[in-house]
């Protein structure tokens, strides 16, 4: 047999990736089909799927609201959600550059052993807890936390700053969970630097900031552009911030999603709703990944 | 290195006094300031996971007593044995999965490469909350009980991409010459990969099979909808303490969960760094 194997190098190869393949291919990309199959179903009212009741109830929903006289009335409420979504993610990756960025640039310009060491300091909270690393952000940000401990203390407010279960919350926890995201691609390419660019540049009158405009942030841009996407797509998706760091009035699709199926007990729609987020995230790295094959193209 | 270096800037020094290429004013304290914001909130939870006092965040008194409470705690006992269970399992199986795979794109180029190498990072690029909908959807629609049982599956699937990179990273390092030297001296395919190919890659299987470990662990939010009654993991028991309220007591299970997490990621760091130049 193993003879056989020798010889036909397609068939090993076979073997090979065929398992791996094939778990991913039945049990995730089966069950997207799956999802978008249920979004065209009519529901039922006590959870689940009323199978083979074709309707596209679930899309007219997304938009509309029907009325006791099946009139459809815009209903915005689902679309705010998302547009909040967006604008928060958008945000969080603004802020993620603003802080990822110089953090960057700093530990291109260390010596080892420490870069490494800073390396693993930006690595090691990318692996520990999500829900824990957010949880602690509720310790900081409560009424009778940290913060509004220490202003009290101080004498700067009277009463505690609502600061828990705001967009502002939800940005800071969003913008500390995927801040790894943003720092490694950035360094990735920053590192490769020939920094004999950056003395020319000084040598020809450049002062800092036109030599970092001009030599360092088009050489690091495919990092920021890898690093955005990184902390943008999860951010669209987030669970488990805005269920512990926002309110009701903070929702994003990801606890949209999960409300259908908890709650409101609406798989069709919640599987709609997911369709959209998975599309959103999908069109936003295609977009990535044709830039950077533009980019490979003209460089 | 160093040397050549300052000498190339040795011009640029030249022009202005004490100018130096490297530096950036402000930048160390602004990245202090950013490895502050990166820690302090863990530290903080762990500092207030020794405090005695019981609500307020105000510190009274050392004491080791909620640690003491958590552990004797069955509810959480019997979420850490699940999330145990299920973490080992997971991690054993998309191991293996992914060390085959690696093996097999690290061969010659094929039609379809691209497509293979797509689908199996294609967790790492949909939504959590996406995937745990389609796999409670996919499981009810199989008829599936949802149990421990379901909750490997899913994190097997959602492993893999984790296992397979640093294996193949692996491979990709490997010098080609290693195994041509190997059937020089006789070595069967078989052999060369017992005593070559296999020995080489430990340390990219091993550091794959942490992350792996850790992320099964870590998982909530796929975890939250494919397991049942009894399945419950650590993480989700977690989140239902959380939403019951603030206690000593979530601060201390929750410093556990770190501790484990920074163990596991040091170990498979130093695993993968550790690079013996092959």
């Amino acid at each position: 047999m193993l003879a056989t194997l020798r010889r036909h190098p397609a068939l090993q190869r076979l073997l090979l990736i065929g398992p791996s393949a094939a778990v991913i291919g039945f049990f995730m990309v089966v069950p997207l089909g799956l999802m978008v199959a249920v979004s065209l179903m009519g529901r039922n009212i006590y959870g689940g799927v009323h199978w083979g009741d074709f309707t596209t109830e679930a899309y007219v929903k997304f938009l509309f609201e029907r009325n006791l006289d099946d009139t459809l009335a815009f209903n915005p409420v689902y679309l705010q959600i998302f547009l909040r979504s967006f604008w928060l993610s958008l945000s969080t990756t603004v802020v993620a550059l603003l802080f990822g960025f110089p953090v960057a640039l700093y530990m291109t310009l260390q010596r080892e052993p420490y870069r490494t060491v800073l390396i693993f300091l930006v690595t090691v909270p990318f692996w520990t807890n999500l829900l824990v690393r957010n949880y602690a952000w509720v310790l900081l940000l409560r009424d009778t936390g940290l913060i509004n401990g220490a202003l009290l203390g101080l004498g700067v407010i009277d009463h505690p700053l609502p600061l828990l279960y705001t967009p502002f919350a939800v940005a800071i926890g969003l913008a500390y969970s995927f801040m790894p995201f943003m720092v490694l691609p950035i360094y990735a390419s920053l590192e490769k630097i020939d920094f004999r660019l950056v003395e020319a540049a000084y040598d020809l009158y450049a002062g800092r900031l036109t030599m970092l405009r001009r030599v360092v942030l088009p050489l690091a841009r495919p990092g920021i552009v890898a690093g955005s996407t990184l902390v943008f797509v999860p951010c669209l998706g987030a669970y488990v911030t805005p269920a512990l760091l926002g309110g009701s009035k903070t929702m994003m699709i990801g606890n949209l999603v999960a409300g259908r199926f908890s709650e409101a007990r609406d798989w069709p729609f919640g599987a709609a709703l997911a369709f959209f987020l998975l599309a959103m995230v999908l069109l936003a790295m295609l977009l990535q990944a044709l830039r950077s094959r533009r980019q490979a193209e003209a460089g | 290195m160093a040397e050549a270096t300052a000498a190339r800037a040795a011009p640029a020094r030249r022009r202005r006094k004490g100018f130096q290429t490297r530096r950036f004013p402000g930048l160390a304290t602004f990245s202090a300031i950013f490895f502050g914001y990166l820690y302090l909130p863990i530290v903080i939870l762990v500092a207030l996971s020794f405090n005695a006092n019981r609500t307020a965040t105000i510190w009274t008194g050392f004491t080791t007593g909620w640690y003491g409470r958590a552990l004797a705690n069955g509810d959480m006992l019997q979420a850490a044995g699940n999330s145990l269970t299920i973490a080992v399992s997971a991690m054993v199986l998309s191991t293996v999965l992914a060390t085959l795979g690696a093996l097999g794109m690290s061969r010659r180029r094929f039609r379809g490469r691209t497509g293979v190498t797509a689908l199996l990072s294609l967790p790492l690029i949909v939504p959590e909350i996406v995937t745990a909908v389609a796999t409670l959807l996919f499981f009810v629609a199989l008829g599936l009980q949802l149990g421990l049982a379901t909750v490997i599956l899913a994190h097997t699937v959602f492993c893999i991409p984790f296992a397979y990179l640093p294996i193949r990273a692996r491979l990709e390092d490997m010098d080609p010459a290693l195994r041509e030297a190997a059937a020089d001296l006789y070595a069967n395919e078989w052999k060369s990969f017992l005593r070559v190919i296999l020995p080489l890659l430990l340390p990219g299987i091993l550091s794959g099979a942490m992350l792996a470990f850790i992320i099964s662990l870590d998982d909530f939010v796929i975890t939250f909808f494919t397991a049942g009654a009894g399945s419950t993991t650590l993480p989700v028991y977690i989140f239902s303490l959380i939403r019951m309220g603030v206690t000593p007591e979530v601060n201390a299970i929750s410093a556990l969960m770190l501790l484990i997490s920074i163990t596991f990621v040091s170990l498979s760091f130093v695993l993968a760094s550790g690079k013996h130049r092959i």
